[in-house]
C-alpha cells in the first residue's frame, strides 16, 4: 500500500475574496487533472500527438494554478466548504470525460480547450457583473480578461493545425479490445 | 512521525493507483473511477480501511486503479466475495464494482440475495446496456430493439429493471447516477457508503465504442424531481414509472443492516489454510 507523504493541513478560507480565489484555484486544479487524464488515455491508445497536446494544456493550467497560490501567498490549497458546488456538473474549465475519441486530432483537442476557456471566461464575467464584493468583482474582471486572452491564443493555435477531413473517425480495423 | 499524518485528510489523488486505466477514451467508467476516489476522500476514509471488490468486465477493472485493497474476482461473483469479506472484516468499508452483464446476468442471483441479506456493502453497477469487453453482445439491460452485428434486429427481449428488482429484493438504499456528472456521482457514492445496509447505485455509464449513441445520455439525464422516500410502495411506483434517467436517491430504507459480528475475524492465514486443507 502506498505511503502518503507528510503534508500541511489545509487552512480554512476566511473571506469572500479568499473563497473566490480558492474556487479559481480549484477550477484550475480540476482542469489540470482532466487534461492529464486525457493525455494518459490517449497515450494508452497510442495517439501520442494529441496526448502530448493535452499534457501541454495541463502544464499551462498548472502555471495558472501556481500563480494563484503565489498571489495569495498560500503554501497549498486552502480548505473550501462546498468545493464542488459548481452550477454545472463540473468546474467551468473542466472538459467532460466523454469528449474524447481515440482517433481524435489536435484540432479536436484544441476545440475542447477553446470550449473550456470560453466557459471560464463566461464564469468570471458573470461574477464580475454580479453583486459580489468589489474586491471579488475586480479580481473576476481580471481573470475574465486573462481567459479572453487564452481564448484568443487557442483560436490562433487552431488556425495553425489542419482541419480533420470528413470520416476522420472511421477505422477500417477498429480496436474491439482495448488491450 | 505517524500521528500528525493521520489527522491530515487525503485527497482523491491519494486513492488513485499508478496503474493507468485501459478503458476506451471517452468511456464513462473513467468518470466513475474519479467519483469513487472523490467520495472516499470526501468521507475522510483511508485506503487501508477500504476494499474494492469486482467481478469481470470493463467496470470490474476499478480495484486495480485505486490504492485501496482490491479483489478482482470471477465473473458475476463479486457480491459473494464482498459479503464474505464484510462478514470477516466489518471494520472495512467495502465497495463492490460491477457492470450490467457481470451484475445482472452472470451475477443476477447473487444480486437478489445480496439485497435480501442487507449486508453493509455499497454496490456500484456501471450500466452501459452492453457487454463491452467481449465485443458488444446484448446484456440484460439492452433495449429489445437494439440491432447490432451480433444481434441483428435486436433480441426482442424485455430489458431487466435492476432498480425495481433491488427494491423488491430488499436493498436498503437505491440510487441512480450518471457518469457525465462525476461530482454528483461522487456525492451519491458517499451517501450510499454512509447509508447502513446494502446500498445499490446504478450508474449510467456510456460505452462509446459499442453504443456511441449513448453519448446523448447527457441530454436525457436529469435530477429526480422528488425527494427520496423510505416507503417501498411509493418508491416502486416512482421507479417503475420513471424514464430511466432520473438521477438521485430514489429509495432510502430503514431496515437494519445484517449484523456481521461487530469485530474483525481473528483467524490467521495459517488457520484459513488449514480449513481448506483436503
Amino acid at each position: 500500500m502506498r505511503k502518503h507523504p507528510p503534508r500541511r493541513k489545509p487552512q480554512p478560507v476566511t473571506g469572500a475574496y479568499e473563497e473566490f480565489m480558492a474556487r479559481a484555484y480549484t477550477m484550475e486544479l480540476e482542469a489540470i487533472e482532466r487534461y492529464a487524464q486525457f493525455a494518459e488515455q490517449l497515450d494508452t491508445h497510442n495517439n501520442r500527438e494529441v496526448a502530448s497536446l493535452f499534457r501541454k494544456l495541463s502544464q499551462v493550467e498548472s502555471l495558472h494554478a501556481k500563480r494563484i497560490l503565489e498571489e495569495m501567498r498560500w503554501p497549498s490549497m486552502p480548505a473550501l466548504g462546498p468545493a464542488y458546488a459548481w452550477d454545472g456538473p463540473e468546474g467551468p474549465e473542466t472538459a467532460p470525460f466523454d469528449a474524447l475519441h481515440y482517433l481524435m486530432q489536435p484540432y479536436h483537442a484544441l476545440q475542447i480547450a477553446l470550449q473550456c476557456e470560453s466557459q471560464a471566461q463566461q464564469y468570471y464575467e458573470s461574477i464580475a457583473s454580479s453583486k459580489a464584493p468589489r474586491r471579488v468583482r475586480t479580481a473576476a474582471a481580471e481573470m475574465a480578461e486573462e481567459e479572453r486572452e487564452h481564448v484568443r491564443l487557442i483560436r490562433a493555435w487552431i488556425s495553425k493545425v489542419p482541419k480533420p477531413a470528413e470520416g476522420w473517425d472511421q477505422d477500417p480495423d477498429p480496436p474491439r479490445m482495448s488491450e | 512521525m505517524n500521528a500528525p499524518l493521520e489527522a491530515v485528510p487525503l485527497t482523491a489523488k491519494d486513492f488513485k493507483s499508478d496503474y493507468k486505466p485501459v478503458w476506451c477514451p471517452g468511456c464513462g467508467d473513467y468518470s466513475v473511477l474519479s467519483a469513487v476516489t472523490k467520495a472516499l476522500a470526501m468521507l475522510n476514509l483511508r485506503p487501508e480501511n477500504v476494499a474494492v471488490v469486482s467481478g469481470i468486465g470493463c467496470s470490474s477493472r476499478i480495484p486495480a486503479y485505486t490504492t485501496c485493497y482490491g479483489f478482482h474476482g470471477v465473473h458475476g461473483r463479486s457480491l459473494p466475495a464482498a459479503t464474505g469479506l464484510k462478514a470477516a472484516r466489518p471494520d472495512l468499508t467495502v465497495l463492490v464494482a460491477s457492470g450490467d452483464g457481470d451484475g445482472y446476468s452472470i451475477g443476477g442471483n447473487h444480486f437478489l440475495h445480496a439485497c435480501r441479506r442487507n449486508v453493509d456493502l455499497t454496490y456500484i453497477v456501471m450500466d452501459n446496456h452492453v457487454y463491452g469487453m467481449t465485443k458488444g453482445q446484448p446484456s440484460p439491460t439492452t433495449e429489445p430493439d437494439w440491432s447490432s452485428k451480433l444481434a441483428p434486429g435486436g433480441t426482442g427481449l424485455r430489458e431487466f429493471h435492476p432498480l425495481v428488482i433491488a427494491l423488491a429484493s430488499g436493498a436498503n438504499f437505491i440510487a441512480r447516477a450518471f457518469s457525465g456528472d462525476p461530482n454528483g456521482t461522487a456525492n451519491l457514492i458517499a451517501e450510499a457508503i454512509r447509508h447502513p445496509g446494502f446500498s445499490f447505485l446504478e450508474v449510467l455509464s456510456p460505452c462509446v465504442t459499442f453504443r456511441p449513441e449513448q453519448r446523448q445520455w447527457k441530454d436525457r439525464a436529469h435530477p429526480a424531481p422528488v425527494a427520496a422516500t423510505d416507503d417501498p410502495v411509493r418508491a416502486a411506483r416512482r421507479i417503475l414509472t420513471d424514464d430511466g434517467f432520473n438521477i438521485g436517491v430514489l429509495f432510502r430504507g430503514k431496515r437494519p443492516a445484517f449484523k456481521t459480528g461487530g469485530a474483525a475475524a481473528t483467524h490467521s492465514p495459517d488457520d484459513l489454510a488449514a480449513a481448506f486443507r483436503l
